[in-house]
C-alpha cells in the first residue's frame, strides 16, 4: 500500500478536500443570499482563514518535530515574527488616516513621542519588502539559532528548553515600548492591504483563499522535502543521530536546513494570520502558545504533515466552540487532550484512522516503541 | 543646662526687667506679643528653657503664624483656618475653644530672626525630651537642617545627654551646624571628620557644598571626606545588590530544586512543576483561612503548619501523576513533557474554578514582617526567612539523598535500573517516591513564595521557565549545580537591573543562558560517565 511519489493517497485526499473548501466557502458567501442554508456569513471567513493559518503553522512544526526529531517549543516566535513583519506593513499603509493623522509615524509612535521612524521600519511601506521580511526574519533567526544549537549538538530536551527560553526572551523584549513595535498593545487598527479594505468580504475571501493555497503549498513542500533522499537522512537523524553522523552525514546541516525552512513557513502563516485577525501583539510569543502548537501536531499525528494540519483544525475549532459555550471547560479539555493523546494515541488521529485498515502505515512512521539507543 | 543657664542669666541682666526663669510657662506665653522682635526672641528662649513638653506645640504654632491674641482679654490662642472656618484652640492643652469671630483676634507677628529663635527653641525642647527616640529623631532632624542658630541648643543638649547613641547623633548634628557657621577653620575641619564618620546621604548633602569653600583647608578636607563617603556608599550599594541577588537566588533555588530531582535525577520533564508550586501556595492560603476562622491565636504558626501540608498535597499529586501518567512514558522525554503540560493546564483550571481567577490574600506572620538596618542597607525579615528556608530545604534534600537508605536506593535505581531491581529494590515504588519528593519540595516552595508573590492560578507559569533554565544551567542531575546556578543567576540579574532595567536584565540573562548551553550543553557541572549519553 506504500506509494512513492510526491502525493500519496492520504495527502491527495486532504488536498482535494482543501481545494473544495477554498472554492465552496467563497461561493457560499458570494452566491447564496443571506439567510438561506449554506450561506457563509462574512464574519466567518477570517475565522476559517485563521484556522488554515494554524494548520500551516502545525505543518511547519511537524516538519522539524515529526521528521527530524527537533521538538521546538518556540515555533510561535517564528509565527509571531512573520506576523509582525506583515503588521508593520499594514501599519505603514494606514498612512495619515490614524488618530493623530501623522503621514509617516504610526499612532503609537506619535503617542510615545518618537521624532522619526526607527531604522528597522524603513522599507516596510513597500509590500514586496514586507513579504520578503516575512520569510527572511524568521528564517534568519532560525538559521542563527540553529547554527549555534545544532553545531554544539544541543539535542532533545535541552533544545526544547532553550527554544522555549528564546520565545520567552522575545516576548519580554516585544513587551518593551522601547522596541518601537507597539509594546503591550502590539500593532493594530489596520485599514487595508494593497488598497483593498480589510473589512470588505472580497478582501476576506482573497485572504482565506490565499491561506488555503499557502497550506497546500506548505504540505506539498513538506512532502517534497521529506520524500527526497534528504528526507530519508532526516528520519535517520531522528531515530539514530550518532549513527547517521558516523555514516558520514553532516547531521547539523540537515537539521539546520529543515529548521530554517520550517521557520519560514511559520512566518508565512503568521503573515497571513495578522490581516485576518487584525492585531499582532507580544502575547503571540508566549511559551504556552508554542506548546499548544505541539499538541495540534501530536493530536493529528506526527510525521504525516496532513495529520498536523488536521490536528490544528480540530483543536482550533474545538477551542472556538468551547471558549464561547463552556469557557471553564476549555483548559480541562485541552489538558486532557495532552495527557490522553500522548498515552493512548502516540500516532494521533491519523494513526487511529490508519489503524482501521491493515497495511496503512506510512514509510516514515514513528517506531512503535521507544527507539533503542543506537550508540 | 549648665552652659545655658549662665547664658540666660546674662541675657536677663543685660536686658533689664525681663522674664525671670521662675516665671510659669503660662506667664511667659502671655508676654509673647509684647515688646520688640528681639525682646520676644528672649521670651522664646525662656520658654524653651522651661523644658516643658507642652511648649513645643506653642512654639510650632508661633512659627507657623497661627498664634493669636484675643483682643477682648489678651488671652493667647492657637487659631486654625481662615474667615468663618477659623477655630480656636488652647495652645498648651490643644483643647478646642470653639469658633473665632472675625477680627476678634490679632495674629502675633513673626519675622525671620524670631523664626530662627523659634526653631532653636523647638530644637532645645525636643533634644531635651524625656523619650530617647524623640531625642534621636530631633538630633537627626537638626543634622539635616544644619542650622548654626541651633548650635547653643545642641551644645546644651549634648552636655545633658546620658544615652551614648543619642549623644553621638547630637555631636554629629552639632558638627553639621558648626560647618554651616563661620567658626574657626580648625574647628570646622574637625567637624568634617565627625560628619564623615556618620556617612550616608545626609552627610554627603552637608559636605558636598563645602568642597567649594573659600578656605582651602576646609575645601580639601571636605573633598576627601566626600570621596570617602561615596566609596563606602558604592560599597553598600554593591552589598545591597548582592543581598537582593541572594534573595532572588533563594527563590530560584526553591522553585528549581524540586525539578532538580524530577528532571535532574530522574530525567522526567515535569511541566506541571510550576502548578505544584502554586498548589503549595494555595495550601498555605487554605490553612491560613482555617486558622483565621477557628484558632486565630495560632496565626503566627500558620506557615509551620502549612509547610508539611503543602508537602503532602503536592507530593500526593506527584505520586498520582507518576503512577497514572509518567510511568507509561519512561524513555520518551518529549512525550512526558506534553502529558505533564496537560496536567498543568488541568490543575490550573481546577484552581481557577475552585478559588476564582483573582489573587488571594496570604498574610505574613508577625515574626516575618518588618526589617532591620544593616549599615546602609535594609534587610527585610521575610526575605531573610526565605533565604534560610531555601538553605534548610536544600540541606535536607542533600542529607536525604546522600545519607539515608531511601536516597541510596534512589541513586541505585537512577544509575542502573535492572541491577537495582535484581538487588531486590522495588524500582516502581522508588520512582513514585522520588517523583513525589520532587513534587513535595515544589509544594514547600509554594509556601515560601506565597509570602512574596501574588497567589493566583498563574503563579506557577511565571516560575516554570526560570526553574528549567536554572536546572539546565547548573547541569542536570547535580543538586549542587542547581544551587550554584540559582544563586549566580540571581546575583547577575540584580547587578544588571540597575544598569539595564528589570526587563532587559532578564532578557540578557536568558540570552546568556542560551549561549552558555551552546558552549556547555550539559550545564555548569555536567554528570560524567557512560550512563549520561544514553
Amino acid at each position: 500500500m506504500v506509494r512513492k511519489g510526491l502525493i500519496d493517497r492520504r495527502t491527495g485526499l486532504f488536498l482535494v478536500v482543501l481545494f473544495a473548501v477554498i472554492v465552496l466557502i467563497p461561493l457560499g458567501n458570494l452566491l447564496l443570499a443571506p439567510g438561506t442554508a449554506g450561506h457563509v456569513p462574512g464574519y466567518l471567513l477570517p475565522l476559517l482563514g485563521k484556522y488554515l493559518c494554524f494548520a500551516l503553522l502545525a505543518v511547519s512544526l511537524d516538519l522539524v518535530w515529526g521528521y527530524a526529531g527537533i521538538l521546538s517549543l518556540g515555533h510561535g516566535a517564528f509565527f509571531a515574527l512573520g506576523g509582525y513583519a506583515m503588521g508593520m506593513h499594514l501599519m505603514r499603509e494606514i498612512g495619515d488616516r490614524g488618530v493623530y493623522a501623522n503621514p509617516v509615524l504610526p499612532d503609537f509612535m506619535v503617542f510615545l513621542s518618537y521624532e522619526k521612524l526607527p531604522w528597522y521600519w524603513h522599507g516596510f511601506d513597500m509590500f514586496w519588502f514586507a513579504c520578503l521580511m516575512v520569510l527572511f526574519v524568521p528564517g534568519l533567526l532560525a538559521f542563527v539559532f540553529g547554527w549555534f544549537a545544532f553545531r554544539s549538538r544541543v539535542t532533545g530536551v535541552y533544545l526544547s528548553i532553550i527554544t522555549q527560553a528564546l520565545t520567552y526572551a522575545l516576548m519580554l523584549a516585544f513587551y518593551r515600548n522601547e522596541m518601537g513595535l507597539g509594546g503591550n498593545n502590539g500593532l493594530t487598527d489596520f485599514r487595508d492591504v494593497l488598497g483593498f479594505s480589510l473589512s470588505d468580504d472580497s478582501t476576506r475571501i482573497a485572504l482565506f483563499v490565499l491561506s488555503g493555497l499557502a497550506l497546500a503549498f506548505g504540505i506539498i513542500l513538506g512532502r517534497f522535502i521529506t520524500g527526497s533522499k534528504f528526507g530519508m537522512v532526516l528520519v535517520g537523524v531522528r531515530d539514530a543521530e550518532s549513527r547517521t553522523r558516523f555514516l558520514g552525514y553532516r547531521v547539523e546541516h540537515y537539521k539546520l536546513f529543515v529548521f530554517t525552512v520550517s521557520a519560514m513557513l511559520a512566518g508565512l502563516a503568521g503573515a497571513l494570520y495578522v490581516p485576518q485577525v487584525g492585531i499582532i501583539n507580544p502575547g503571540e510569543f508566549s511559551p504556552a502558545n508554542s506548546i499548544e502548537i505541539v499538541i495540534w501536531v501530536a493530536l493529528g499525528g506526527r510525521c504525516t504533515l496532513v495529520g498536523a494540519a488536521l490536528g490544528a483544525l480540530i483543536v482550533a475549532a474545538a477551542k472556538s466552540w468551547l471558549t464561547a459555550n463552556f469557557p471553564e471547560a476549555w483548559l480541562f479539555v485541552l489538558g486532557a487532550a495532552f495527557v490522553l493523546v500522548t498515552i493512548f494515541l502516540p500516532r494521533g488521529v491519523i494513526g487511529l484512522l490508519d489503524g482501521l485498515k491493515p497495511g496503512g502505515r506510512h514509510r516514515h512512521a514513528l517506531p512503535q516503541a521507544a527507539p533503542e539507543p543506537a550508540e | 543646662m549648665r552652659r545655658l543657664l549662665p547664658l540666660l542669666t546674662l541675657l536677663c541682666l543685660a536686658f533689664g526687667p525681663l522674664p525671670a526663669l521662675s516665671q510659669s510657662l503660662e506667664a511667659l506665653i502671655r508676654q509673647l506679643p509684647e515688646g520688640s522682635f528681639s525682646d520676644r526672641a528672649e521670651v522664646v528662649a525662656a520658654i524653651a528653657a522651661t523644658l516643658d513638653e507642652r511648649a513645643v506645640g506653642v512654639l510650632e504654632a508661633l512659627g507657623e503664624g497661627d498664634l493669636h491674641q484675643r483682643k477682648a482679654d489678651g488671652a493667647i490662642l492657637k487659631v486654625t483656618g481662615r474667615g468663618s472656618k477659623a477655630r480656636a484652640f488652647d495652645p498648651l492643652t490643644g483643647e478646642e475653644l470653639g469658633p473665632v469671630p472675625a477680627r476678634s483676634t490679632t495674629a502675633i507677628k513673626v519675622n525671620n530672626a524670631l523664626r530662627r529663635a523659634v526653631r532653636s527653641g523647638i530644637a532645645t525642647l525636643t533634644l531635651m525630651h524625656r523619650d530617647p527616640t524623640r531625642r534621636l529623631a530631633a538630633a537627626n532632624a537638626a543634622f539635616q537642617s544644619a542650622d548654626p542658630d541651633q548650635l547653643e541648643a545642641l551644645g546644651a543638649a549634648l552636655a545633658a545627654e546620658q544615652d551614648a547613641s543619642v549623644a553621638e547623633a547630637i555631636a554629629q548634628a552639632q558638627a553639621a551646624a558648626l560647618l554651616a557657621s563661620d567658626a574657626d577653620p580648625a574647628l570646622r575641619v574637625e567637624a568634617i571628620e565627625t560628619v564623615r564618620a556618620r556617612g550616608g546621604r545626609d552627610a554627603l548633602a552637608v559636605l558636598t557644598p563645602l568642597r567649594a569653600s573659600e578656605v582651602p583647608l576646609i575645601a580639601e578636607a571636605a573633598a576627601a571626606a566626600v570621596a570617602e563617603i561615596e566609596r563606602s556608599q558604592a560599597m553598600w550599594a554593591r552589598a545591597q545588590n548582592v543581598w537582593f541577588g541572594l534573595s532572588l537566588g533563594s527563590v530560584l533555588l526553591l522553585a528549581a530544586v524540586g525539578l532538580g530531582i524530577t528532571f535532574g535525577v530522574m530525567g522526567v520533564i515535569n511541566m506541571a512543576h510550576g502548578e505544584l508550586i502554586m498548589l503549595g501556595a494555595y495550601t498555605t492560603f487554605v490553612t491560613q483561612e482555617l486558622i483565621r476562622g477557628h484558632a486565630p491565636g495560632l496565626f503566627d504558626w500558620s506557615l509551620a503548619i502549612a509547610a508539611p501540608l503543602a508537602f503532602l498535597v503536592a507530593g500526593g499529586i506527584g505520586v498520582a501523576m507518576e503512577r497514572g501518567i509518567v510511568r507509561h512514558l519512561y524513555g520518551r522525554p518529549l512525550e512526558t513533557l506534553l502529558a505533564t503540560w496537560g496536567v498543568s493546564l488541568i490543575l490550573q483550571q481546577t484552581v481557577r474554578s475552585v478559588f476564582g481567577p483573582t489573587n488571594r490574600e496570604v498574610g505574613n506572620p508577625s515574626w516575618m514582617s518588618g526589617a532591620f538596618q544593616l549599615g546602609e542597607m535594609t534587610v527585610t525579615l521575610n526575605r531573610l526567612t526565605i533565604i534560610l528556608f531555601a538553605l534548610v530545604v536544600f540541606a535536607g534534600l542533600l542529607v536525604l539523598l546522600r545519607r539515608t537508605p531511601f536516597g541510596l536506593r534512589m541513586r541505585a535505581v537512577t544509575q542502573n535500573r535492572p541491577m537495582a531491581a535484581e538487588m531486590g529494590i522495588r524500582t516502581g515504588w522508588i520512582d513514585a517516591m522520588t517523583f513525589g519528593l520532587g513534587a513535595g519540595v515544589a509544594g514547600l516552595a509554594g509556601v515560601a513564595l506565597s509570602q512574596i508573590d501574588n497567589v493566583s492560578p498563574n503563579l506557577g507559569q511565571s516560575y516554570i521557565i526560570d526553574s528549567f533554565l536554572v536546572v539546565v544551567f547548573g547541569g542536570a542531575g547535580n543538586l549542587w549545580g542547581t544551587f550554584a546556578a540559582a544563586f549566580s543567576l540571581g546575583i547577575v540579574n540584580k547587578f544588571l537591573e540597575p544598569v539595564a532595567g528589570a526587563v532587559l536584565a532578564k532578557i540578557l540573562v536568558l540570552v546568556f543562558i542560551i549561549l552558555f548551553i551552546q558552549k556547555r550543553p550539559r550545564g555548569l557541572f555536567p554528570q560524567r560517565g557512560r550512563a549520561v549519553e544514553a
